[in-house]
């Protein structure tokens, strides 16, 4: 049914002559049919972003996804109980025991605060809603605010028309669903939002000049920075820009008015969230921005010194000097900053982005998240489908009609597709650029082939269909006039076009349907009957744990459920998805791949109860602990150099059955996993002890647990939590 | 141990003085008691046959509890047996707590009002239920997963009785046969599940003989610690029933490790004193119904609906040992005709049930909360015994006055309270809130008709630890 309603949105564009043909009866003016036909469009394009991403909602449950979102959820009802003075000062004894964290200090509350406006704005209308399905429904609802601003984005970028394929394209492009379904409660869902809108205001006030969308733009900027990290991609991207355009002569007063303003205040706004401080005088990763700005400053200078020695030699030679004092000084300041610490050196994660081997090599914590590797063609195509044809035709339509505005959907398109293929979460990121880049090539081309088909029939019609008639559709105009069967070559294009359109929209149903809407919390499969099982572990564990353990219980677990446990278990956590003191999680890691006693000291010094790990064996679920085990390794190795690879290897190859390791199979992690699995049957004709997950017999079936002991496995096993004991009596 | 010195108080002869000015002389024939004890909750069905032996006519009859006892009493029920043996018909009777001056032993009593007073050297029959919770106590406290659950029963062979009975028998059900040891009191022997103390002749007023059962006991010991149930009409045609339930297993403790290995594979010897299972009985006529807890909705749950009832099946995201927690909420519409009467004009009352829907559960502390459309006033309560009751305010979906809400409060709540209790409301229509729609918002999300199947596409795009598959 949604997929019926998805191809409506293309199809609008099609069918509005058709509708203009009604509404001429209604006597409205040609303009005044197109703005309603256009709000119409708009319109419909809104509630579909929105109600595509609620697949989830309707096949599960409203609740929230993945990982990270389990924190904003916990922080937001923290926000909405105590206040705001609260949860900035609040430091959370919950996790990263014993360390804790100042949360406050840590975040970026732009998601939080804006659920936690949300919430109150409809408490004060009068809607008694909960602050679940506020939460829940975020980031559908910024989606769809997103299509607006890419409508607006593409009108400034080339007219109307891009404008709206561009909203109906990202509407429901799978590289922004997947990170906005309903219950993807992130700071992504907000931030795509803001960092498009940041984009637009600064193109609209570089196009203008104007004061007022430069000052827009730096609280664009400024919202974004609360929201999300990636607010680093504008404050690099923008600088960029303007380089270029110094550099391809393009300077302009307008030019200089954006970006001064943009750049001192949206610095100054953003100086005012904590977690980022002073990092935009002092970080290097900011330091471009910096530069550029003074940058315009000597340009100014010059170009007002040019006026006033009104001699092109003297200018020049003092052209010479400026450049190079400025240059010199510049380098000399940066040095010195760097040199004193002042200025901070860029962090891994940039450097990982600029070098791809650099995370592999160097920070196994960032190498080990799966959204940190490099993207696959394959999840290229899985995002962008037709986009990633579409986007270099219309990056050729631009380099077409260059302009201020095109030179930036080009960079950011450029730069955001190099990133997304560094990094596979950055897809994301690229997904705007790509939307409104193919918008303007699906437009332009549809445009082109619309005006041959009706010159041909109507000549007296000629351009008026919509807007403003571009150079290409007059240059079209007249070559069609020599071969008699251009209109209808013009006709099976158009066919063709609508055809990859509607695929475009059934394959973005599929893919939203069936990859981008499961909650990951709940696992779903097919029973032996075609009947719909539903593994609902996770809850389970976290559950017990919040109601049958101790309230001051401490966990230990790999730091993916740390997010988890605190959220829905209410318990203290050692690590969680903050990966923010690798030693501490190098301790965890070590501890899982130490032999027991040893493990037993860690977490004897950790002060752990309760141990959780993640087993796959009997439902064949392949996302479990012992296929994240070398990392454990890897990144406890990294720190401990006790902790070797190899150990845990058989010539290079990672097994779990009689022929693993010796430490591998005696390790903690194996032994929690697989403690009394040699004793369960899971598959009928395999011996007892058969994993599932990686389809082989386990080596070690008599594990004896010495420390531990069983305290709860979940019905279908994928979580078992066990028991610390207490220290034996000496005497 | 309280129950135990208590016993040996009244183990001296206790020719205590009974008449005391105003009860008159009553004496009781026959007495004939069955103890229940098949479930955790106790019930003790007495027959006695009261005879007047005093020159004034007695208006009331009295239960005397030990107070240990007492203070477990959920409820007391009597009836006066009238007709002949083939066609008997039972008056129910008012019953109160009383106070009386010089009890020994701070013995508790409760005074059946007869219907009318028994003349002298009459006699009547009358049937008595009460209801003990929280009496059968787990012996060994902490039991381990392959463990049966044995519990103590303290009581007396003797009924405690302020007044001399002639003759009297106890018998006492267990749910097994396994029983560990009773307390011999001649004549008394046991069969199967059965224990008879007694015939006893003549035992004088507060006679007391302390007896101990120790028995295995596997049932469900279901003890909803805290019980919110929130009652909202709505004059757009539905009662929205929300129900917070904080449910514990009161049995013995789990101690130790829990398998689930040896859980599964050996359902007959492991974890029997657990359970899994709930059966709440629901109006009929039930719609969006939902099961769900904090951290969202539980899947395991079947509701049947027929015409007569509906039944809600459900099972907490873990089986309940000894000791373990459950907290959850349950949700459901029922249709407004079926529970709001008009008596008179503008005045309409609500005839809902009182208690927990809940099978064999032990409410400790029950809130029932009646959530009035805005604007309704002077709501008045009837209920058939005794509870706490307020009134407050509450806002929901564009309201501008609030809500009244009465409150009722009461503890110790056995699956006999489910009576029905009324709400009398006069209700001004005009005062109708108009979005009464949003109100489906809050249910619709809660629980969703699964559409179809899933087939996931693996998506690798969580921000947690890659997985790496094996190559073998």
């Amino acid at each position: 049914m949604v997929a019926v309603k998805m191809e409506k949105s293309p199809s609008d564009l099609l069918t509005s002559p058709g509708v203009s043909s009604v509404l001429k009866s209604l006597k409205l003016k040609t303009k005044q049919q197109e703005f309603l036909i256009r709000v119409t469009i708009l319109g419909l394009i809104y509630v579909l972003a929105f109600i595509t991403r609620l697949f989830s909602v309707l096949r599960y449950e409203s609740m929230i996804h993945e990982f990270d979102p389990y924190f904003n959820y916990r922080v937001t009802q923290y926000l909405t109980q105590k206040g705001f003075y609260e949860f900035w000062n609040w430091f959370d004894s919950e996790s990263w025991y014993p360390l804790g964290r100042i949360i406050g200090g840590t975040l970026y509350p732009g998601l939080m605060v804006t659920a936690a406006f949300i919430f109150w704005t409809l408490r004060f209308i009068g809607f008694a809603v909960h602050i679940r399905e506020v939460c829940v429904l975020l980031a559908p609802f910024f989606a769809s605010n997103t299509t607006l601003v890419a409508y607006f984005f593409g009108k400034q970028l080339w007219d109307s028309g891009a404008g709206l394929v561009a909203a109906a394209l990202i509407a429901i492009c799978p590289g922004y669903i997947s990170r906005s379904v309903a219950g993807s409660y992130d700071n992504e869902g907000v931030a795509i939002f803001a960092l498009l809108l940041t984009f637009y205001l600064f193109v609209k006030a570089v196009n203008t000049g104007s004061l007022a969308w430069a000052l827009a733009s730096a609280f664009g900027y400024f919202y974004m920075v609360s929201a999300w990290g990636g607010y680093v991609f504008i404050i690099n991207l923008i600088p960029l820009y303007v380089m270029v355009l110094l550099i391809t002569g393009r300077y302009s007063m307008r030019l200089y008015v954006a970006y001064n303003c943009m750049y001192i205040l949206g610095m100054l706004l953003a100086m005012q969230i904590r977690f980022v401080g002073f990092q935009h005088v002092q970080s290097g990763e900011h330091m471009a921005a910096m530069g550029v700005f003074f940058l315009m400053q000597v340009f100014y200078f010059l170009g007002w010194v040019k006026y006033l020695l009104n001699d092109p030699r003297k200018f020049h030679s003092f052209l010479k000097i400026t450049v190079t004092s400025a240059v010199g000084l510049g380098a000399i300041a940066l040095g010195v900053g760097t040199a004193s610490g002042y200025i901070s050196p860029w962090t891994g994660r940039f450097y990982s982005l600029l070098d791809p081997t650099y995370a592999k090599d160097n920070i196994p914590i960032i190498a080990s998240v799966s959204e940190h590797q490099p993207t696959a063609w394959s999840s290229f195509m899985f995002d962008f489908h037709i986009l990633l044809i579409l986007f270099p035709a219309g990056l050729y339509f631009c380099f077409k009609r260059l302009s201020d505005a095109t030179i930036f959907i080009v960079m950011y398109g450029l730069t955001s597709m190099y990133f997304a293929g560094v990094m596979v979460r950055l897809i994301l990121v690229a997904t705007p650029a790509v939307c409104l880049i193919s918008a303007i090539a699906v437009s332009a081309t549809t445009k082109n082939l619309t005006q041959l088909v009706r010159t041909k029939s109507k000549p007296a019609s000629g351009g008026s269909g919509k807007g403003a008639t571009s150079s290409k559709s007059s240059s079209k105009g007249s070559l069609d006039q020599s071969p008699p069967f251009r209109k209808n070559v013009a006709i099976a294009l158009l066919v063709g076009a609508f055809y990859l359109l509607s695929r475009y929209a059934i394959h973005c149903t599929w893919v939203t349907s069936e990859a981008y809407s499961s909650p990951s919390i709940v696992l779903a499969a097919r029973g032996a009957h075609g009947n719909r099982v539903i593994f609902d572990d996770y809850r389970e564990a976290y559950f017990w744990l919040r109601q049958n353990t101790p309230q001051d219980a401490k966990v230990m677990s790999w730091w993916d459920y740390g997010y988890q446990i605190t959220a829905m278990g209410n318990r203290t956590v050692i690590v969680d998805n903050n990966t923010w003191n690798n030693t501490h999680i190098a301790t965890v890691g070590r501890a899982m791949s130490s032999y027991e006693d040893e493990a037993y000291e860690i977490m004897r010094s950790l002060d752990v109860d309760y141990v959780l790990v993640v087993f796959g064996g009997v439902t064949g679920y392949s996302s479990d602990d012992i296929n994240k085990f070398l990392w454990m390794v890897r990144i406890g190795g990294g720190v401990f150099p006790v902790i070797k690879e190899p150990d845990y290897l058989v010539n290079g190859e990672y097994r779990v059955d009689k022929g693993a390791a010796p430490k591998m199979l005696n390790c903690l992690m194996y032994k929690l996993s697989y403690y009394r699995f040699g004793e369960l049957t899971t598959e009928y004709g395999k011996p007892p002890g058969y994993d599932r997950a990686r389809g082989v017999e386990i080596g070690n079936k008599d594990i004896k647990l010495e420390h531990l002991e069983e305290a709860f496995t979940t019905s279908n096993w994928i979580v078992r939590i066990y028991k610390v004991k207490p220290p034996n009596n000496r005497w | 141990m309280a129950a135990l010195i208590f016993s040996l108080l009244f183990a001296l002869p206790l020719l205590a003085k009974t008449t005391s000015s105003s009860s008159p002389d009553l004496q009781i024939l026959h007495a004939d008691r069955q103890i229940d004890l098949t479930s955790h909750i106790v019930r003790v069905y007495l027959t006695l046959k009261v005879e007047n032996i005093g020159d004034d006519p007695a208006s009331e009859v009295l239960l005397a509890f030990p107070p240990a006892q007492f203070d477990h009493l959920a409820l007391v029920k009597a009836a006066a047996v009238g007709g002949k043996k083939k066609k008997k018909s039972y008056t129910s009777l008012e019953v109160n707590p009383t106070e009386r001056p010089d009890v020994p032993n701070g013995t508790k009593y409760y005074a059946i009002s007869l219907l009318k007073p028994l003349a002298k050297g009459g006699a009547t029959t009358l049937e008595i239920l009460y209801i003990l919770t929280h009496t059968l106590e787990p012996f060994p406290v902490e039991i381990s997963q392959s463990e049966s659950q044995l519990v103590y029963y303290h009581d007396s062979a003797i009924i405690l009785s302020p007044y001399h009975i002639k003759q009297q028998a106890t018998l006492v059900k267990t749910p097994s046969n396994k029983v560990e040891s009773f307390t011999r009191v001649e004549p008394s022997n046991r069969a199967g599940t059965e224990l008879k103390y007694g015939p006893y002749e003549d035992s004088g007023p507060y006679s007391y003989s302390p007896v101990i059962v120790h028995f295995e006991n596997n049932n469900a010991f279901a003890v909803v610690e805290e019980l919110e149930r929130e009652i909202e009409v709505s004059h757009w045609g539905s009662v929205q029933v929300t129900e917070h339930y904080k449910l514990a297993h009161a049995g013995a403790k789990h101690k130790g490790v829990f398998s689930r290995v040896e859980y599964q594979s050996k359902p007959t010897a492991s974890g029997l004193s657990s359970f899994k299972h709930l059966l709440a009985v629901l109006p009929p006529r039930v719609h969006s119904a939902y099961y769900r807890d904090d951290i969202g909705n539980i899947s395991t749950s079947r509701l049947r609906t027929s015409s007569k009832k509906s039944e809600l099946l459900i099972e907490p995201r873990y089986p309940l040992f000894g000791g373990w927690k459950a907290t959850f909420v349950i949700g459901y519409g029922v249709p407004l005709q079926d529970f709001l009467f008009e008596s008179g004009v503008g005045a309409r009352y609500l005839n809902y049930s009182f208690g927990c829907p809940l099978a064999d559960t032990v409410v400790d502390k029950l809130t029932i909360k009646v959530v009035l459309p805005e604007g309704s006033k002077n709501p008045s309560l009837k209920v058939p015994f005794t509870v706490e009751q307020s009134v407050e305010t509450k806002y929901s979906y564009l309201d501008v006055m609030g809500r009244t809400v009465v409150v009722l409060e009461k503890k110790n709540v056995v699956p006999d309270h489910n009576t029905p209790f009324q709400v009398r409301l006069s209700c001004p229509l005009q005062f109708q809130p108009s979005i009464y729609a949003c109100r489906t918002t809050d249910a619709s999300f809660c629980i969703f008709p699964f559409l179809h199947h899933l087939h996931r596409v693996p998506s690798h795009r969580s921000l947690n630890t890659e997985v790496k598959h094996l190559t073998l």
